[in-house]
């Protein structure tokens, strides 16, 4: 009998994972999810919300994919994970035995413990079944005459704009004094504080949720601001505040757990047999200066493509290479190659270069080592770059002159797009003159 | 559950994304313009129709024109598909299916029975429709309206009025504002104004679009024509010669350079009319694999006719000797299977290794079109080929292809099947200039590294069914056939992951297995297996 590979889990992980190991062996692959029936992407679930798209749209395989590639499917919850006789135990009652275990269980919406976050008419934006909720309580501005997010992250202003698509007002409730910018560099930052409120989104920087309130029928009414005591009027609250690894079934288990599932550099846990991948593991020790927890697209997929190496037994390490990151804020297309830290966490010996044009929608910013000049990465907004190139010239350990001379050879827009890669080097050159 | 169709008729929607009072004038002006035609059509008798026609067409447009500023001029620039999928007349919903009726039942009477819409029969004078477009038709060039030039005339004001609403759609990007000028100015140049000024300065030619190429142009060598164009002298000839040029000199050429989008979304009327009026359709086209299958053997088997209808058809009005002409019926059988086999040889020594599987498929295909060809030639009379009227051949190509499949199905069916339906799965211009695509074209469409995260956007808005999202998650470029290259997949990507290069042919199709981003070591090991 071929051995019996279970998945928790069918997210991006879980699903590359289970892809992978069918393509190196012909072991038994069994996926296991509570959520849906089939694989969908989260990231799309806001476009389902605007119209954009339905939902099966959201599924990036066909429904035979996964018989023909057999891979099967089984939809449960599971309550607990028996380790010494290796079974998994079901909410409905059922039980599955595996050989190896991966836990690719995502993440949870983050809850700080404010008065009524649990109400009716509370949620956060992760699961499928978030986005039902937000169907029944927001479907149009009659019903959600006014909806507050809390929480200035990238699921927040996904909320934002999903909510003003079907024209209902909505206050962003940002704990920070500008947008993201424990993150993005100041002139960022404020560029998409001025963008959100373009939008007509009642942005509130620096401010905190206090409570949240319920009418007589234990439905949210309004929520107080922490710092003001102002009353705002509400059917909707989105709690964006981040998300943590989604590992509560875990708690009972011997596998070790922190904030989210420990694993060494080859995603194994304490236990013979069991890994964890994707947004749920967390790193001993974060590898070449990442987070411990990566709650990223991307580095769920790297993580599945890399244990699927290891489970076939061509046992590797978790060694992804240049970091890359990318969004969308509202209108506005941002995408990051490297390091570019903000002002709030920068390292000293890092340097910016910014740039910005007169529309105020675009606008890039480049890091460097102050002594070296070595490029340490950049963020772009509203310019499109290519991955590739800025994956060989960090590689390749080029200098911040070099990059800027030879910016048009990485722009990614589309045919006939306005250049500003000339602007952007004059900019540079006065800059330094100035310095 | 939020991916609901609203199926609901009622013009209260209980949806938040109701139409503003700015557009519910600008419709009831366009309606007011319809409401003239169809008055037209009852055989009202208007006092003047020069003027009741202008009002018409004017208020069609202006409807257009209102409701796309107030729609898009109104908000910041960006991608605009709030509620494609809620709104019942682009989502199957029950306005879709009444649309598709509405349609297919304007395209039957067009093709079958003119005379409803007040074609005057054998020179009687025009009556209802028809007559309301004599006018203009008089004032472009001298004659009376026909039923084509009625629809002529609305296929235009259509590309031009909806190609100024895609035009504000997408205000913040270039390539759709630049693509969208090309198909307006082709479709009111080419195919509307310079036919009728050609037959103004001769009204014998027969009637040509210059941009219509062989094998679209099914018709420009039939006899009629072909002995229209050659009985014209130098105009004529040129003309003649300059649709063959088309086909094979300039046509290859360009796709070469461009891919098929320099024809299918820059220029063609069909494709014009797709992209413009129905830019609302086409999240409607299926994405899956059976779809494509069909696609795959529909569109060459479509194609197959086509060749082999125009060559009997040739074949037949041919003489046996070079008396009557020096191209003779040997000659001309000799050298279609002569080019065939070149095509078909050169494809097989350099593309080989890209077509795996399919070539086995392709080379049944050459082989049945030659041995069809063969069997034509030694059972072939002055009156028959394949033991039929070759006329009734071309009579069976006319009808089923040209008029049903391109017409009735191709354009009446957009709220039903998608806007590029007739493109997709029956243009045999489109298979030509696909196959070239394919295999013979610096054109791509560029996947950015691993930037994908298979959110479905591409794929969805893909009018030819094309799921772009499947080579995109692999960071693989997209090199299909079919890909006419409008470049909305690349427009409403929010990740900036596809880009239309067109590159060098080294490394354009780019299979990959382990994404750009992650460990060096393991993509090395893995891509390069």
């Amino acid at each position: 009998m071929e051995e019996h590979i279970v998945i928790i889990g069918n997210g991006i992980s879980g699903v590359t994972a289970a892809r992978h190991i069918r393509k190196l062996s012909d072991k038994r692959i069994t996926i296991v999810s509570a959520e849906t029936e089939y694989f969908f992407s989260r990231t799309a679930l806001m476009y389902i919300y605007m119209g954009h798209m339905k939902f099966e749209h959201t599924q990036p395989y066909e429904n035979w994919f996964w018989e023909k590639n057999r891979i099967e499917l089984k939809k449960g919850y599971v309550n607990n994970i028996d380790t010494t006789a290796k079974t998994l135990h079901f909410a409905e009652g059922d039980a599955l035995n595996y050989d190896k275990l991966i836990i690719a269980t995502g993440s949870k919406p983050n809850k700080f413990g404010w008065p009524g976050q649990d109400l009716e008419g509370v949620m956060g934006m992760y699961h499928k079944q978030d986005l039902e909720n937000l169907e029944k309580h927001a479907p149009n501005n009659d019903v959600c005459k006014r909806a507050v997010i809390v929480g200035g992250g990238l699921i927040g202003i996904e909320l934002a704009e999903m909510l003003n698509s079907r024209n209902i007002p909505v206050t962003f409730l940002v704990r920070e004094d500008s947008f993201w910018n424990g993150v993005l560099p100041s002139g960022e930052s404020q560029m998409i504080n001025r963008h959100i409120k373009n939008h007509h989104i009642d942005l509130r920087l620096a401010t905190n949720l206090k409570e949240i309130k319920a009418d007589e029928n234990g439905k949210v009414k309004s929520i107080i601001i922490e710092e003001t005591g102002e009353e705002i009027e509400c059917n909707v609250v989105g709690l964006t505040a981040g998300v943590t690894p989604n590992i509560n079934f875990l708690k009972d288990s011997t596998i070790e757990v922190g904030r989210g599932v420990k694993v060494n550099p080859y995603l194994e846990t304490n236990i013979k047999d069991i890994y964890a991948i994707g947004d749920c593991a967390e790193q001993h020790e974060g590898i070449n200066g990442r987070r411990s927890i990566e709650a990223v697209w991307y580095t769920g997929r790297m993580m599945g493509e890399t244990l699927a190496q290891t489970i076939c037994g061509n046992k590797i390490q978790y060694n992804p290479g240049h970091w890359f990151n990318s969004a969308k804020f509202l209108d506005i297309e941002y995408q990051t190659y490297g390091w570019v830290y903000s002002e709030r966490s920068c390292p000293d010996y890092e340097k910016h270069f910014h740039w910005k044009h007169e529309d105020d929608t675009k606008c890039i910013t480049v890091a460097y080592h102050k002594t070296t000049k070595a490029f340490l990465g950049i963020n772009t907004f509203g310019i499109r770059m290519r991955h590739e190139t800025f994956d060989t010239w960090l590689t390749e350990k080029r200098d911040v002159d070099y990059v800027i001379n030879h910016l048009p050879e990485a722009n990614f827009d589309p045919e006939f797009y306005s250049h500003y890669e000339a602007d952007i080097l004059s900019t540079y050159n006065k800059q330094l003159q100035i310095a | 559950m939020s991916n609901k169709i609203n199926n609901s008729m009622s013009l209260a929607k209980p949806d938040a994304l109701d139409i503003s009072t700015k557009q519910k004038v600008a419709l009831a002006i366009g309606f007011i313009g319809l409401f003239i035609m169809a008055l037209a059509l009852l055989n009202t008798n208007f006092p003047n129709e020069g003027l009741f026609l202008t009002l018409s067409l004017g208020m069609i447009s202006l409807g257009v024109i209102i409701y796309s500023r107030e729609a898009y001029l109104t908000k910041l620039e960006g991608i605009k598909n709030d509620g494609v999928w809620f709104k019942s007349i682009s989502s199957h919903g029950a306005w879709g299916y009444v649309l598709g009726v509405v349609l297919t039942t304007f395209y039957i009477v067009l093709y079958f029975f003119p005379q409803y819409l007040g074609l005057g029969k054998d020179g009687a004078e025009n009556t209802g429709l028809v007559h309301l477009f004599d006018p203009l038709s008089k004032l472009l060039s001298g004659r009376p309206a026909s039923q084509w030039f009625v629809y002529g005339t609305l296929y235009t004001i259509a590309i031009l009025a909806f190609g100024y609403k895609f035009i504000l759609k997408y205000r913040h990007n270039r390539y759709q504002q630049i693509r969208t000028g090309s198909v307006m100015f082709f479709q009111l140049g080419f195919a509307f104004l310079i036919p009728e000024f050609m037959y103004v300065m001769n009204n014998d030619l027969p009637y040509y679009d210059l941009k219509s190429v062989w094998p679209l142009n099914y018709y420009i060598f039939d006899e009629w024509s072909v002995n229209g164009f050659l009985s014209n002298g130098n105009i004529g000839l040129a003309l003649i010669v300059f649709g063959i040029l088309s086909t094979f000199i300039i046509t290859p050429i360009l796709t070469y350079k461009y891919g098929k989008r320099w024809y299918c979304s820059w220029v063609c009327g069909c494709g014009g009319l797709a992209e413009t009026a129905g830019d609302s359709f086409r999240q409607l086209s299926s994405k899956k694999m059976s779809a494509w299958k069909l696609e795959r053997w529909l569109i060459h088997t479509v194609l197959v006719f086509s060749v082999v209808m125009t060559v009997a058809m040739v074949y037949t009005y041919l003489g046996y000797d070079k008396n009557d002409f020096w191209l003779t019926r040997g000659l001309f059988i000799s050298l279609v299977i002569g080019f065939l086999t070149l095509v078909f040889a050169g494809v097989m020594f350099f593309k080989s290794k890209e077509l795996g599987k399919d070539a086995k498929y392709g080379a049944i295909g050459f082989f049945s079109v030659i041995a069809l060809l063969l069997i034509m030639h030694f059972t072939g009379t002055t009156e028959h080929v394949f033991f039929i009227k070759g006329s009734a051949l071309r009579s069976a190509y006319g009808l089923y292809i040209g008029s049903i499949f391109s017409g009735v199905i191709g354009t009446g069916f957009y709220p039903i099947l998608g806007n590029r339906s007739w493109c997709r799965f029956g243009c045999p211009m489109a298979a030509i200039l696909g196959f070239q695509q394919r295999l013979f074209s610096k054109f791509r469409i560029t996947t950015n590294g691993g930037q994908c995260i298979s959110c479905g956007n591409c794929s969805n808005s893909c009018e030819m069914g094309i799921d772009v999202r499947h080579y995109a998650q692999k960071g693989e470029n997209i090199v299909r056939s079919s890909c006419v290259g409008c470049g909305i997949c690349s427009a409403v990507c929010p990740r900036g992951v596809l880009k239309l290069e067109n590159d060098s042919m080294d490394g354009r199709i780019n299979p990959t297995e382990i994404l750009l981003g992650n460990d060096v070591d393991l993509m090395d090991l893995v891509n390069k297996k």
